[in-house]
């Protein structure tokens, strides 16, 4: 059978399980005394077979799907011919892989090479095997699981003891996720690292100046050099960085006040959750923004004074994002403002200081350390932000601090080091991975010290 | 009067005029945040309007047999492969009988768009005995026909509006309008097309496709999986060191860049996994990875909200945790969960980055019909239409745009009303 069929039998097997020890478990109680007295619902009953049925049928087709592929072509392996399997790991790949095609295509008589045909035919046989082994071994585990099962519906069992257990395994492993992903990134991103840190050096990649990633295919190819030194795309990333800081935190902050402070209840109700549209409009519309209407602007204004603007300026790309995080500033410095308590303001009232002065000399001091998370937090997303710069910014690694210059940052990096097609193991692809760690590591930190920040200020006042 | 009250009434004005001014500093911050989005949709929206409509030009095409290059009784695959352009060629010298220079032609040829063939194509197909006839068709005309259409009332006086279409052309141009051959209207194919290097032919119907199976996934893994985490933590989760790691992790997620879940994908699901690349279901899943603490974050106040009073009563007649929890508090905190879910959802739907990375950013002309098919999604569709140099397809973007600010509207118009209709208070 298919393995989709199996899932379907096994699936249809555990609702009728389902509603029959639920039937079977009605009919006991009641025989023994009232349903609603008994430890465990009839339900339970029920759940509990259909766990049993289910449960080990799916476990070895899960296990049998995940480790099949590699089993058979181990296999088949063994059975290649030997100066194929002399040829090294990368011919058996290709070989087999051709092989894999060939089965797919079908018409196995056709095939030209003896050899091909031999191999093409033990896969097929090998596949049917597996097959017909699967169906057995899920069927076997079906009806011994549910005899095993069957023989548990006692009146004394505790079904629902053991299902709400199960219940809370569901619920830890699904909790668990978050671990195992930051677990994936971290170990997906070392790992392609170390292996690209193998072929060029730690320390030239983060103090070298030059960045051209392309690497020779042929030896004596022309400017292919493929040095990798970050500090361009480090600089180029700080640079559009602090000018959207510089555009998002006066905007952000001076709107957090005046909403916290000064607007009345309806004004705040309807300009702040028009503010946070901002956060909200997609990054590809803000790129698209930047690329066609904001550099053009820039640039014929540059001109119209005499300046040259690169067309792809980091002015552009960094005015542009410094709108889209106006939002990750005003929201949370808005939080920390109001969540100052209001005796603080009625004091500095009370000694004759305008609403002005208590906010600058009084209540903005008090937040600040809610303030400046708020900015590390927006400095975090600028400097992971990707499409806004790989619309808008450059590709050329230009190391300056001239706003008006194209940059590229390590997001456009990763991006054009892995569209497109190429080999997994080259040291440019590996490079997009080291970009990433970094990155990883960049925002972790900023997130890491803004909430530390946050947490020491929120015990002032609590 | 002391010294001391004559120094504050000297200073008053001044102190007066620097809180005017710093009240002042807000408005104008306000408004400038304000006014860039409202200058950011008008933009868009305002370039997106000529991608709506669609001119066609109205030709009689001879379809005799000999032009067609068939048989007098053609099957389907002749009619398949019949010489559809010649016809149309054909009529258009019929058209304008004076053009006569090879170069000229070529002009005239320029006019129809390219995908007119496919249209007359399907046209003969639909009722193959009209051939040997002659048939009155409207076909699709050139984007920049299209474009100078829409943009200007006198194609002969154009001013300074830029056009490649020269003189003579525009001349062309002119006379069919005065024949009333000219017509304007809404642009179908721009929903019922996939993508396509002509950008009159070109439509987003594969990129909405593409984006629905890839948000299928997103829910279908991130909802159950987000309710399951965020019950455990608020309702079952012990205070230890587990939990907190838990925790922190799902803060940190977060706060992760897109991009670096795109890596994660790529090195993880592609490789590692081996599962198709540009295909919704590798960015379904990771795009669950990225709105799950969202979901959870959100979650996890809804079950919050739920006041403790509920689950004491139904303690109080005998439930235990998990039925407290499964038959009370969750149903009571579903509102609140399928707001966040939605808003997650959102999130997911604009996201861009990481589909880049795990190879979804191809070039789709069909519609994707399932999880594993190569997909693109709508905004990478809008990166991909970006980068394009054709001057229709800065419309074409716009309009895609236009389209999926519609989506993440009504998602989170949806999500408020879903707020405000079921949101109780204790």
């Amino acid at each position: 059978m298919q393995s989709n069929t199996l899932l379907l039998v096994i699936l249809a097997l555990a609702v009728v399980s389902y509603f029959f020890a639920r039937h079977k478990a009605f009919g006991v109680l009641k025989s023994n005394g009232s349903v609603s007295a008994r430890h465990s619902l009839p339900a339970h009953y029920g759940y509990l077979l259909a766990l049993w049925c289910a449960i080990p049928a799916l476990a070895i087709l899960l296990g049998w799907k995940l480790f099949e592929p590699g089993v058979i072509n181990g296999m088949l392996v063994d059975s290649l011919p030997q100066q194929v399997v002399d040829g090294g790991d990368s011919r058996i790949g290709l070989y087999t892989n051709d092989i894999n095609n060939l089965v797919e295509a079908g018409g196995i008589e056709s095939i030209a090479d003896a050899d091909k045909q031999a191999a093409a035919q033990k896969l097929v046989s090998l596949r049917s095997a597996s097959r017909l082994v699967l169906t057995v071994l899920v069927l076997a585990a079906l009806l011994v699981s549910l005899l095993v099962g069957l023989r548990h519906m006692q009146p004394q069992t505790q079904a629902r003891v053991i299902v709400e257990k199960f219940i809370k395994v569901i619920l830890v492993s699904c909790a668990s996720i978050a671990i195992l992903t930051t677990m994936g990134i971290v170990l997906s991103v070392l790992f392609e690292s170390i292996r690209f840190f193998q072929q060029v050096g730690f320390w030239e990649f983060v103090t070298g100046s030059k960045w051209s990633p392309q690497t020779a295919i042929r030896a004596d190819q022309v400017g292919s050099s493929g040095s990798f030194g970050a500090i361009p795309l480090f600089t180029g990333t700080m640079l559009i960085s602090v000018i959207a800081l510089i555009v998002a935190v006066p905007l952000g902050l001076m709107s957090a006040i005046y909403l916290a402070e000064y607007a009345s209840a309806r004004t705040r109700s309807i300009v702040k959750p028009l503010l946070e549209i901002l956060a909200g409009i997609p990054t590809v519309v803000y790129g698209f923004f930047a690329a066609l209407t904001v550099a053009p602007a820039i640039r014929s204004m540059g001109e119209s004074i005499g300046l040259s603007v690169s067309s792809e300026s980091a002015l552009a790309a960094g005015a542009v994002m410094g709108i889209m995080i106006i939002p990750f500033v005003s929201s949370l410095s808005d939080d920390v403002i109001t969540s100052v308590p209001q005796s603080i303001r009625d004091a500095s009232f009370g000694l004759g200081a305008t609403q002005a002065e208590t906010i600058r000399k009084v209540v903005l001091p008090a937040a600040l350390p809610g303030i400046v998370s708020s900015v590390l937090l927006a400095a975090s997303r600028a400097i992971g932000e990707t499409m806004i710069v790989v619309m808008a910014a450059g590709l050329a690694a230009n190391l300056t601090a001239n706003p008006l210059e194209a940059v590229t940052t390590v997001t456009v990096q990763i991006v054009t080091l892995l569209t497109g097609d190429q080999e997994f193991e080259s040291a440019k692809t590996l490079a997009a991975f080291a970009l990433g760690l970094m990155l990883f590591v960049a925002t972790l930190l900023l997130n890491v010290i803004a909430l530390y920040t946050v947490r020491r200020y929120r015990e002032q006042y609590d | 009067m002391s010294d001391t009250t004559e120094i504050v009434k000297a200073s008053l004005a001044r102190r007066y005029r620097a809180e005017r001014r710093f009240r002042f500093y807000g408005v104008l911050a306000i408004t400038i945040s304000l006014s860039f989005l409202a200058f950011l949709l008008i933009s868009i929206v305002f370039r997106s309007i000529p991608a709506f409509t669609q001119s066609s030009i109205h030709l009689d095409v001879a379809l005799d047999a000999e032009t067609l290059g068939v048989s007098e009784n053609p099957d389907y695959a002749e009619l398949r492969t019949a010489n559809y352009s010649g016809a149309i060629k054909k009529a258009m010298r019929e058209r304008f009988p004076d053009v006569s220079k090879r170069k000229e032609k070529k002009n005239l040829y320029s006019l129809i768009s390219s995908g007119a063939e496919f249209q007359l194509r399907d046209h003969v197909i639909s009722d193959p005995t009209i051939i040997g006839g002659n048939t009155v068709i409207w076909l699709q005309a050139d984007d920049e026909l299209d474009a100078l259409v829409a943009a200007v009332d006198d194609v002969t006086n154009i001013g300074d509006v830029k056009t490649r279409l020269n003189e003579q052309q525009r001349g062309w141009i002119a006379e069919l309008q005065q024949a009333g051959e000219i017509k304007t209207r809404f642009n179908k194919t721009f929903f019922t097309n996939g993508d396509s290097r002509e950008p009159e032919l070109a439509g987003i119907k594969a990129a909405l496709f593409g984006s629905a199976w890839t948000l299928l996934v997103t829910f279908l893994l991130s909802f159950p999986v987000a309710v399951c985490a965020a019950i455990y933590l608020e309702e079952f989760a012990p205070v230890n060191r587990w939990t907190d790691l838990i925790e922190v992790n799902i803060n940190n997620l977060a706060a992760v860049p897109s991009i670096v879940f795109g890596l994660l994908g790529l090195a993880v699901f592609i490789n590692f996994f081996a599962l198709p690349r540009s295909a919704p279901l590798v960015g379904g899943i990771v795009l669950s990875l990225m709105t799950l603490p969202t979901i959870i974050i959100s979650s996890r106040a809804a079950l919050k909200a739920v006041p403790p009073s509920i689950r004491e009563a139904a303690q109080g007649i005998g439930a235990s945790q998990v039925q407290v929890v499964f038959h009370h508090v969750l149903p009571l905190a579903m509102p609140g969960i399928l707001t966040g879910t939605i808003i997650g959802l959102a999130q997911a739907l604009g996201e861009t980055a990481p589909l880049l990375m795990i190879g979804m950013v191809a070039f789709i002309v069909d519609i994707p019909a399932g999880i594993t098919d190569p997909a693109t999604v709508l905004p990478v569709q809008v990166f991909l239409w970006a980068d394009s140099p054709e001057r229709a397809f800065v419309a074409k973007t716009s309009a895609a745009i236009v389209v999926l600010l519609l989506f993440l509207i009504v998602m989170n118009a949806v999500a408020v009303l879903l707020r405000k209709k079921f949101e109780r208070r204790w």
